[in-house]
Order: structure tokens, then sequence, then C-alpha cells
């Protein structure tokens, strides 16, 4: 006993402060956010759309058209294959989106994107209990979603938490590209959820198929099954940037 | 004519055509017997045309050598598996029977492994008649955040007589598509092949391409990727064991780690910006920039890690009740081990001094070496102890490194791979053993490769675990042995 409380004062308190305090710092190279600069491109120029492993860059008469934050790896080949520096990922986390065109970043978007409701309404302000599906996830999502419940973020003090089974669940939070050997898993977890219920689907993978976008043993995401009512980017996303977005399902922020 | 036999050392390649194709029995008695003699069975496949005649490829590992061995022998439909005399060839058998349709005869269990065809779960799963057993199912959804799986137990009471693992819900079909996409996906492809060990198998596909085109690495490349190498191993291990601890009911601990994984991960995160390690590793080298303010931070932060770590798990350790639920509950013996081929932390914690950092040193490991940590009981303490004594070693491996990280470029340019060539690549990943073998066509692109995840060798270890067990008792031996499942089903 005394063991455990000498260590507990090692230990200290470690609960970061946000979302009243500050969020906490993130490391210099992170992405965040891209940010197109507009009318940059030059003629004919396809750099960054053939760099890009996903796809997410479409290009059209005058340059970038848009890239989709839904298929975005965020693995930076645009910004190291634009001569012209279009391009910068400019570390803003705040990357969820109710609706799937929002995860469009087109020339001349402010780099920090004003931040639009994804408010789930009254039923899940003080409580908000998601099932997770894995369904093809490569266990990156996964883990950055489950970090949320240690002690650092706490994602309890808001009453969200991952429970055990769906029955007890307000929705189902969703990673990796739905396999097809989880296809009838994920629909029948869903249908166990009790009305109102919501899906979340976090990385790219789920919301668009990601990197496994062509392959036939998938689905392309979980939109192909599911209706999916908030779209958490990455490859993973951050921890901050999935909690941003639970927080923001509760209208806390 | 006396065929040479194709031996390799580690980051060697060999002209494919240059290894001997004998027949089906000469590759089963060779692998049989020098299984039987030490050698571990690291890869057994297939590759060619579907519709042509496949050719079956044993790669085996020498540790008392450190070397590896290519075998490759032509079969027909179906051969006799090498299964009943050498076990550790039995996942592999059933992968190539589900790709290629080569029945292995004689194998106990000829069945697909990762359902391509999308019907997973229909596996005929071992019965017991006479009615006085019953059958738990459990998955593929679990209770955790935890990815898919199916479980089958055969239960007398609670007691578990075996259990079948059921798997193939995560396929995503990646080691076709690493030659059938565009190059720019393969480096991701690999870094997603098991999301938690995306430097293990990062490392390993890097190790592969250098060997097939000759591509050095510089001092400060090689020192970086054992930095985040290791720095991959503390996170999921210091993970694991706080997981242990919520498993046996002993939150603080549980509570500790699962915020220093996270730091961990952090310190991960300031080499690339990313906390898995997404991006850092490249072929000729690592793509960090890292600068001197990067490598004193890491330093700085690495000290109070490792100070609240050392506190978090000796207190763990120090708790009678914890080490009383660990000790004897799901115990693999060292002969099982062997005979299953079990890799990494499964192995070690049942006594089995097996670690490619020290059997087959690549990178850094061949000049900074870490000692083999084994424990020799192969209970669920073992496994507890066995992550702990590397977390220390991981520990001093990283203020070493730190403390003298070469200058110098950290990149060199990778060069173009060489035509029709074969090679096998080994990695220590933090879970065990990673293999990739990879074979260039005439003209020097990817013909063929595959991944295997250490995972594969060591899922039915935990079946084994299983037996004889309370059926309460499966949630902590699962976690003491965290395999990957995606990494398994890829």
């Amino acid at each position: 006993m005394l063991a455990i409380l000498k260590a507990r004062f090692l230990q200290k308190h470690r609960t970061m402060a946000y979302p009243k305090g500050d969020p906490p710092l993130l490391p210099e190279k992170y992405p965040g956010r891209p940010v197109i600069r507009e009318s940059g491109c030059r003629k004919d120029c396809e750099a960054c759309s053939s760099a890009c492993p996903t796809n997410a860059i479409s290009i059209g008469k005058s340059g970038i058209e848009a890239l989709d934050m839904g298929r975005c790896l965020f693995c930076r080949a645009c910004e190291e294959a634009c001569p012209d520096d279009v391009i910068s990922f400019r570390g803003d986390h705040r990357l969820a989106a109710v609706c799937r065109n929002d995860l469009m970043v087109r020339p001349g978007d402010p780099e920090e994107a004003p931040m639009k409701s994804i408010d789930a309404g009254a039923p899940f302000r003080r409580s908000l209990k998601l099932r997770q599906v894995s369904a093809g996830g490569c266990g990156a999502c996964e883990a950055d979603s489950n970090v949320l419940s240690t002690p650092a973020w706490d994602m309890g003090r808001f009453g969200i938490e991952f429970t055990a089974s769906p029955r007890h669940a307000d929705g189902v939070l969703v990673t990796g590209p739905v396999t097809r050997n989880m296809r009838e898993a994920l629909i029948r977890t869903l249908e166990a959820v009790p009305e109102p219920k919501i899906v979340i689907a976090v990385g790219a993978c789920a919301i668009s198929g990601g990197l496994f976008r062509e392959h036939e043993e998938q689905l392309s995401g979980a939109s192909s099954l599911l209706e999916v009512d908030v779209f958490v980017p990455g490859c993973p996303p951050h921890p901050l940037t999935i909690l941003d977005g639970l927080l923001r399902i509760q209208g806390r922020l | 004519m006396k065929e040479k036999a194709c031996i390799l050392a580690c980051g060697q390649s060999s002209a494919l055509g240059s290894i001997p194709v004998t027949g089906i029995d000469k590759l089963r008695k060779e692998v049989v017997e020098k299984v039987e003699r030490g050698a571990r069975l690291s890869a057994l496949t297939a590759y060619g045309n579907p519709s042509g005649t496949p050719v079956l490829l044993a790669a085996l590992s020498h540790p008392s050598t450190g070397k590896l061995e290519i075998l490759r022998a032509e079969t027909g439909t179906s051969y006799r598996s090498l299964t009943p005399e050498c076990p550790s060839a039995h996942l592999f058998e059933r992968l190539i029977l589900e790709k290629w349709g080569i029945v292995p005869d004689g194998h106990p269990m000829p069945e697909p492994v990762r359902y391509p065809a999308g019907n997973p779960g229909t596996a005929t799963f071992l019965s017991i008649p006479g009615g006085i057993t019953h059958e738990v199912a459990v998955g593929p959804v679990h209770a955790g955040v935890i990815e898919p799986g199916h479980f089958r137990f055969q239960c007398h009471g609670e007691t578990v007589k075996h259990l079948d693992i059921s798997l193939g819900y995560q396929h995503r079909g990646i080691e076709d598509m690493i030659t059938a996409s565009p190059p720019n996906r393969v480096l991701h492809y690999m870094e997603t092949a098991a999301g938690d060990s995306t430097v293990g198998h990062t490392i390993a596909h890097c190790l592969a391409r250098e060997s097939l085109s000759g591509t050095t690495v510089p001092a400060r490349g090689e020192s970086l990727r054992g930095i985040a190498l290791e720095l991959e191993r503390l996170a999921n291990h210091i993970g694991d064991i706080g997981a242990i601890s919520g498993d046996v009911g002993f939150l603080p601990t549980k509570d500790y780690c699962g915020r220093i994984r996270g730091d961990v991960l952090n310190l991960t995160a300031v080499l690339c910006g990313n906390r898995f390690g997404r991006g850092l590793i490249v072929p000729g080298g690592t793509a960090s920039e890292a600068t001197g303010d990067d490598i004193s931070e890491i330093s700085s932060r690495l000290r109070l890690i490792e100070r609240d770590t050392t506190n978090a798990i000796e207190l763990m350790l120090g708790t009678p009740s914890v080490i009383t639920r660990l000790e004897g509950t799901g115990t693999v013996t060292g002969d099982t081990a062997v005979k299953l081929g079990l890799v990494g932390v499964a192995a070690r914690g049942s006594g089995v001094a097996t670690d490619v950092r020290n059997e087959f040193p690549f990178g850094i490991y061949r000049f900074a070496q870490i000692p083999v940590c084994t424990w020799a009981s192969g209970d669920c303490f073992a496994r507890t102890c066995v992550r702990w004594l590397e977390v220390r070693q991981s520990f001093r491996f990283l203020r070493e490194q730190l403390d003298s990280l070469p200058g110098g470029p950290e990149r060199n340019h990778e060069l173009p791979m060489q035509p029709d060539m074969v090679t096998v690549a080994l990695t220590e990943g933090w879970r065990g053993e990673v293999c990739h073998i990879a074979a260039t066509d005439r003209s020097g692109d990817l013909a063929w490769y595959r991944i295997f995840d250490p995972s594969v060798h060591n899922w039915h270890g935990l079946a084994m675990a299983m037996r004889e067990e309370e059926i309460s008792d499966f949630p902590l031996c699962n976690k003491s042995f965290n395999l990957s499942y995606c990494g398994h089903d890829l």
C-alpha cells in the first residue's frame, strides 16, 4: 500500500488541461492541415498529384483543384514534390468534419479552417459511449483512439468511453478500409447499437479506403455500408485530432 | 553434379537462377533435418505464375552460423506435408494451399488461413464428441479496442481443452498489390502491414531493397534506424506490461504505463512528426532530418520516461498478488516453443534464446550488441519479465546511441535494383522476427514479395498456452502474447 502511494506521488497528476487550457504541444514535424496557395501552380504541372500515393490531389486547368484529406496519408510527398511550395502542411490539428465535402482543401482556403459545427445534439452531450470496430485497420488508428482512455488524455472526463458491448453504446467508431471479411460483423455491430446512434469514421482507410482503395479485398471505407456522421482524417489522426472531433460532436468546443 | 546450396549472410542477395531447384522430397528432407539440428524455418512460400508450375521456396535461418539458406523445389498439385515432422511449417503450408491450391498431404488442418474469398470463420473447428464438453465462440468483434479475430474454445466446465484461432478478417491483400501498385505506394504498404510495427517492417523492407540494389546506409542513418526500432519496442513493451497489469486488476501500473507508452510514441514523433514512425525509414537510410536539438530533446525526455517506467513496473513486479496471478498461467514449454517455431518475446519467455538482433545482426546491431533476454518458465510471468528486461536493454541502447550519434548524412541515394535476384531480410521487430522475401524480375522491378510478421509463427503458441487453462485466463494469456491480426492477415 505504501509503495502504491509512493509511486502515485512520483507519477504525479498528468492529465492535460485541454480543452480548458492549451492543447498539448505537437512536435515541430507534425503535418496537420494542408494549405494550398492560390494560383501558384505552373501550367501543366502534375508533380504533386503524381507523387501522391493515394490520388488525393485533383488537378484542373489552372493547377490544383482540391486535396482530399479523406484520402491523404499526410506523408508530405506532395509538399516535397511541388517546385513552387504551393502545398504546405501547417500543423492545425482540427480536421474533423460532418460533411465529406468539407475534407476537400482548395486553393486559397485559410490556414485555420473555420470551425464548422459537428454537434450531434443533446443525447450525446454529457455521455458518449462508443463501440470501436476495426475493419481492416492496421492498429495505428486503434492505438491513437485507445490512448484517449489513458490518464494523460482521460476522455472519461467528458463522459466519453469505449464500451465492451454495442448494446451499451451510442455509436460506432470505425477504423480500417472495411475488409470484405468484416462486412457482416460491422453491419451487425451497428444494428446492435440502440437509436439514436452515430457513426464516426477515423482515418483515411475508414473514410475512403485510403491506401487500400483499389484492393478488391475491401469496400473503400465505412460509407460503403453505413451512413457516416463524422469523418476524422489522418493516417493515423493524432489523438488530439480524434479528441477534438469527439468534443465537437458533444458541442463542447 | 553436386549443386551448391544458397547460403546468404544477412543483407546479401543471390541470383535466383543460381539456386538449385530440387524435387520436393529433397527440400522436405533438408528442411526437416536442418530444423531438427537447430535451424529455424523463417518462411516457406511459393511463387510463379498461378497458371504455370509454382516453385516452393524455403528460407532457413541458421543461428549457429548467422547465415540464411534458400531452398527451392518444384511440386505438382500435392506433396507430402512437412508439418508432421516439422510443425513450424504448419501455417506456411496452409498459406500455400490457400493461394496456390497445392495440397500438403498429411497436414493435420489443411484449411485456408486468410479467407480471401470473403467467407471468414468457416473453418472446420476441432470438436470433442460425447456431449460433455461445450463450445464457446468469441469474436470477430471483441470487447476491447482491438483488431478482429475469431476464437473457438472447446471447454470441459471452465477448463479449455482446445482453442482454435480463426483469422483472416483483416485481410487487405497487401502482398499482391506491392508489385501491382505504383512504386510510390510500396513504402506505405510496409508502414501499414502491421501499424504498431511500422519501423520493424519498413527496416526489413529497406534491408531487402538495399541488398538487391547494393545501396549502403550511412552511419547516422543506421543509428537513427536503431533508435526508432528500440523506441517502437519500448512503447509497445511498456504498453503491454501496462495492459497485463490491467488484466490482472492492478490498476496503478496499467494507468502509468498507458500514459508512458504515449510519451514514448511522442519521441518518435519528434524524429519524424508521426507517432508510429511513418515516413522515417527509407531505402538508403532515414528521412528524419534530425537536428541536435531534436536529439537532445529526446535524450532529456527519455531520462524522465526511464525513471517513471522503472517506478511503474517495479511497483507491479513487487506486488505479490500480481505475481501469483501471472505465475503458472498460460505455460508454453521450451520444447513446444521450439517445435512450433515461436519467435520473439513468446520464444524467449519459454527460455529459447533467439533474437535476430543477436543471431543475424543487421544495421547498427552489428556494432552495438544487445544481450538476449530470456526467462525459462514459459508462463505469463515469463513473458512479462522478458519485456521488462528488454525495456531496460532498450533504454541502455538508446542512451548510448543518443549520446554518440554519428554526424554526416543520414541517407544515401538508392541505387537501382539488380535484375533476377532474390533476398531474405530479417529484423527483430518488437514482437519478434520479421521476415521479408523479395525477388526482382528481368528489368529489376519487384517481381514478387512476401511479408511474414512474427505473429504468423506465434498465434499457435497462444492456442497451446490455453490448453488445460481456465477460460477466464484467456484475456491475460492473449495480452501476454499481444499478436497482430493484420500482420497475420495482411
